[in-house]
């Protein structure tokens, strides 16, 4: 009898994974606006174009090869190959008259990246870059 | 007996939602030593202020290789290529023939991979150009399944990237 328990308390744990892999589709790791912060720095700059370069660069630098650019909507996406797929989406939009904002937001394998510390490792690497101090934003 | 069987049963449990949990590598996103080196390897500097023809020659590089461009975007500088190619190599076949003669059965060698490029250009001064470009590959066996994802870093294919890519910066300004 104890070993049938086992065995049931076993599948509920597997079942504990995934219930239905649909849910995937609106599947979200924290609340918005948690995830929203550890994505998100603000810099110093206006010039768009001149940002989306030096993150292209700093993808670059970190290994990554680029799967897209967008100038006009403000978008890079990259892919990181090492033994792991890592990719990630980089977006850049004006924040007031003074401030850009940067996004990113990245996949390891198959699954969303919802660490602050690798996010906080890319941002520092960019700031060294674009001479610029990452803004944390509320 | 009795004892060890839950044991079993919960490492097994436990085994498998850590199976569910991957995380990502503390070093993915950092900078090292290394990653200086291989801008410097995957790096050239050219004195042209005209940013558009280095882009254009090195699409035509990527061309000359027998990549097709997936994505472009001159404003930024950009230009990204794939190729899809055999990815058989002599050495595993030889392994697995040795393993099947042996009786080990059918072992899965490396069949087709995906070649993928990135062509990056940049303005550094009023009549230098910098360009970098970046490759890697994701290779799947003879059972569909990935086998190897990972980045070039043979400091040989770049030196012969460059090498073909200044012949057409020739090729291109005499209109050959």
């Amino acid at each position: 009898m104890k070993k049938y328990t086992y065995m049931a308390f076993a599948c509920i744990v597997l079942a504990g994974c995934q219930t239905t892999s649909m849910d995937q589709v609106m599947e979200t790791s924290g609340s918005q606006v948690q995830t929203r912060q550890i994505q998100t720095r603000a810099f110093d700059t206006t010039n768009n174009t001149k940002t989306l370069r030096t993150i292209i660069a700093t993808l670059q630098d970190l290994g990554f090869v680029i799967d897209k650019a967008d100038d006009e909507l403000g978008t890079v996406s990259g892919t990181k190959l090492d033994g792991y797929s890592l990719r990630m989406t980089v977006t850049v939009r004006p924040r007031g008259k003074k401030q850009t904002l940067i996004r990113a937001n990245a996949t390891y394998n198959v699954t969303p990246v919802v660490d602050p510390q690798p996010y906080q490792q890319f941002f520092t690497a960019l700031q060294k870059s674009m001479f610029l101090t990452a803004h944390e934003v509320d | 007996m009795k004892r060890t069987l839950p044991i079993c049963i919960f490492s097994l449990a436990m085994f498998s939602l850590v199976a569910c949990v991957q995380t990502i590598p503390k070093e993915a996103l950092q900078l090292t030593k290394e990653s200086f080196e291989l801008r410097q390897l995957q790096t050239r500097s050219y004195d042209t202020a005209h940013e558009k023809k280095l882009l254009v020659a090195g699409a035509g590089v990527l061309q000359d290789l027998g990549y097709n461009i997936d994505e472009s975007e001159t404003k930024l500088g950009v230009i990204v290529g794939s190729k899809d190619r055999d990815a058989t190599e002599a050495g595993q076949v030889a392994g697995a023939i040795l393993i099947a003669a042996l009786g080990g059965g059918s072992v899965p060698i490396d069949k087709n991979q995906k070649i993928r490029a990135s062509i990056i250009t940049y303005p550094t001064g009023k009549k230098t150009t910098k360009l970098r470009v970046t490759f890697q590959r994701i290779v799947w066996n003879t059972q569909g399944q990935v086998s190897k994802t990972q980045s070039i870093e043979d400091p040989l294919i770049y030196q012969d990237f460059f090498n073909k890519l200044s012949k057409a910066v020739f090729l291109e300004a005499n209109e050959i």
